[in-house]
């Protein structure tokens, strides 16, 4: 049973192959599992990641390994698994909630903002809120109303939290050992139409510290900038857009809160363009803030404005109509026309 | 003390016991206050300080046991007087005032154990002396130099919590882990308790925290101070039901106890934590009082209220009934009392001294502790805005 942890890279004494290809549903459920047994104070909690295994199945099988007390299937209110929880980490566990879909993260929203994220500060460090909080987020699932969102930006926004996404199977079961070791709050958000997408896993090393963004295709033209399920359109982006003779460097930020943005900044002083990618709408959010710090640090490197491919700034719409609402390779690659034209 | 079997709910076919709406004559008669209670009530020691009993409460105290419940009361009312003052002469922000209240906190924080837990709202001044705080530690939070600088973990007493209803659910995690540690099941167990007003019962929070401890059978006292009044909007605004009774539809027991006596609120707390550390948990108490104060020193409860309910709620003052008591069965004499007043100068001394020496905090305190682990985009800010400041250290601004 013993799996591999951040410390003890023992996945080989399983027997198991220490590089193994997997999903990113089956990485984050491999590296709660993990998690788990690293630490007995790790504590999972939501709505119907007990026996069900959760609606995407990524806690499947944890409840029957931990049981009852390790994994909880909590009445259904999202206040209380988010204010339960921070009891529970003032008592010395480490919770990790689950909210089912990111448009039902709204009645634990004063929770996080007012409990999760200030009583580190309140307390000036006696309390420490060693909590995360998953969210299946984004869209083009063919989902009804409050599935498909990607509110990500009201909490990079929210001092006291930390923000994350992971866009791949190695940094879905990385990262979300590293989200639970952290001693601060951390939204984890997952996108969850990437689900099922595979990829390989090194079990024995993480390939990034937490929060960090990371380049994944270097180029010398323009720079894509995305996180969670747009990290693969933007990476499609690039494909195609080589194939016209273009080179498009791709950037994962991973991290929303606090941004890392020096590879970003990097990279801009070399292509001079920057298109940044995101489902959320555009106004107030985290890809102004990107647009605001790289005028602001590489403004005599820019030869065109940056750039912005997002949702549109209305509620996200009927299903039959999110493929016109998502950003898609298309829309990227008309973006990089537009910066390399200006 | 009581036998816990003997309490029972009043049965479903038992007539609805509404909060009856006052008439406009006894509104004006300020007679609001006097119909309170209702049968219901546990009470131990009258407003003129007669003993008497209850068929499920009691308790034996001692003369030194009611003597040490007396200066407790005296105390954080001058406590709670001398921040008033305090925020009249503009040395405070704001104030919340208890006025009213230190029966219900005295009784329900000298119950408590020392590894039991306390999650308090923020007019929880009497806890708070209870838990070992000392009322000089209060003042930062009023006079804007800091959020709270005990330590919660040290005291077993979280921070005070502003925002309605939010610790409930806190206190129901915190119940949760005491239980899944193994620390609930017989006398030695822990038990936590969670302080909110009649007005916070309105809120979801509070509703999910009372599902939430009862289906993990949580070691948690709900101990709700209905002082009548959420600043101008009296209990009948927040439910058609009296308070106690909703615990009924969670599937725990539910009492009112006075909140203006001491020994009621003791005896009834005291029973409600053994039930919870021996995991017969939740348990909520209504302790039945009045906010003899504005709800703040910004409010004007002139434009809300009659001065006539004010004066009826005198009559049951909860302190002037024990010193009554104390006084008939001769177990306190007047030296004793004037040995509390002079504590009480003492602290209002130490308070008043405190407050005008509570130096503002330097200006980096903006950016302290925000983060466990640090945030380099935040200390990139922070060395910006020193920065700013150190550019105003030569004196060319």
């Amino acid at each position: 049973m013993a799996a591999p942890t951040m410390d003890r890279p023992t996945a080989n004494s399983t027997g198991a192959p220490a590089v193994q290809t997997m999903t990113i549903a089956k990485g984050i459920n491999n590296g709660l599992r993990a998690a788990m047994e690293a630490d007995p104070k790790v504590l999972v909690m939501g709505e119907d990641v007990g026996k069900l295994g959760g609606v995407f199945r990524i806690t499947d099988g944890l409840q029957k390994d931990f049981g009852e007390q390790r994994v909880l299937d909590t009445p259904l209110a999202e206040s209380g698994i988010i204010g339960t929880a921070v009891g529970l980490a003032i008592r010395g566990y480490r919770p990790v909630c689950e909210i089912q879909f990111e448009g039902f993260i709204f009645p634990g929203f004063d929770q996080i903002v007012s409990q999760v994220a200030k009583l580190h500060f309140r307390t000036q460090g006696r309390l420490k809120l060693p909590m995360v909080i998953r969210v299946p987020f984004g869209g083009g699932i063919g989902a009804v109303e409050h599935h498909s969102e990607s509110p990500e930006s009201y909490f990079a926004h929210t001092a006291g939290l930390k923000v994350v996404s992971c866009s791949n199977p190695a940094d879905a079961y990385w990262m979300i050992q590293q989200a639970i070791a952290s001693d601060d709050p951390i939204l984890f958000f997952e996108p969850k139409r990437r689900y099922y997408e595979k990829g390989e896993v090194d079990t024995t090393a993480a390939p990034s510290p937490l929060f960090a963004s990371r380049v994944l295709r270097t180029g010398t033209d323009a720079t894509l900038v995305a996180y969670g399920p747009m990290v693969r359109t933007a990476l499609d982006a690039a494909a195609a857009a080589e194939e016209e003779g273009r080179s498009l460097e791709v950037i994962d930020l991973r991290t929303l809160s606090p941004l890392d943005l020096a590879p970003v900044y990097d990279s801009v002083r070399r292509t001079g363009r920057l298109v940044v990618v995101s489902e959320a709408p555009s106004e107030s959010s985290i890809t102004s803030e990107i647009a605001a710090k790289v005028q602001q640090e590489c403004f005599y490197s820019l030869q065109a404005p940056v750039l912005r491919v997002t949702g549109f700034d209305t509620p996200y719409p009927p299903s039959k109509l999110e493929e016109e609402f998502l950003p898609d390779l298309d829309r990227v690659l008309h973006a990089v026309d537009r910066s390399l034209a200006w | 003390m009581s036998s816990p079997e003997k309490w029972t709910h009043p049965g479903p076919d038992s007539p609805p016991a509404t909060a009856a709406k006052p008439t406009a004559e006894q509104v004006i008669a300020g007679l609001r206050a006097t119909d309170e209670g209702g049968a219901d009530l546990v009470q131990l020691l009258t407003p003129e300080g007669e003993r008497v009993q209850h068929p499920d409460f009691d308790i034996d105290i001692t003369a030194e046991e009611l003597r040490g419940l007396y200066r407790d009361m005296v105390l954080v009312r001058r406590v709670d007087r001398e921040a008033n003052a305090l925020q009249r002469k503009g040395q405070l922000g704001i104030w919340v005032p208890l006025l009213g209240q230190e029966a219900a906190q005295i009784g329900a924080g000298r119950a408590m154990r020392p590894d039991d837990m306390a999650f308090p709202s923020y007019r929880e001044h009497g806890i708070a002396w209870c838990r070992g705080i000392k009322p000089t530690d209060l003042l930062g939070i009023f006079r804007g130099t800091d959020n709270g600088t005990w330590d919660p973990v040290k005291h077993r007493f979280h921070p005070y919590t502003i925002v309605i209803g939010n610790q409930v659910l806190n206190a129901a995690g915190y119940a949760m882990g005491q239980k899944f540690d193994g620390k609930v099941g017989d006398d030695d167990g822990e038990a936590t308790m969670c302080f909110f007003g009649d007005g916070a019962t309105s809120q979801g929070d509070v509703h999910e925290g009372f599902v939430w401890a009862a289906v993990y059978d949580a070691p948690l006292v709900f101990f709700c101070q209905n002082n009548q009044w959420a600043i101008s909007e009296p209990t009948e605004r927040q439910s058609r039901l009296p308070l106690y009774q909703r615990a009924r539809g969670y599937g725990f027991p539910g009492i009112r106890v006075d909140g203006n006596d001491v020994l009621a609120t003791l005896a009834v707390t005291k029973w409600a934590l053994d039930e919870c550390r021996h995991g017969n948990g939740p348990i909520l108490i209504e302790a039945f009082t009045y906010r003899m104060d504005a709800h703040t020193t910004s409010d004007d409860p002139s434009r809300y209220r009659l001065s006539d309910e004010l004066e009826l709620w005198k009559l049951k003052d909860p302190i002037e009934r024990v010193k009554v008591h104390l006084v008939k069965q001769q177990w306190a004499d007047q030296e004793f009392f004037d040995s509390v007043e002079a504590d009480a100068e003492q602290i209002a001394i130490e308070l008043r001294d405190y407050c005008v020496t509570l130096p503002d905090p330097p200006a980096e305190r903006i950016f302290s502790e925000v983060y466990a682990e640090g945030n380099p985009v935040l200390e990139a800010q922070r060395d910006e805005f020193l920065a700013y400041h150190a550019g105003f250290a030569g004196g060319e601004h």
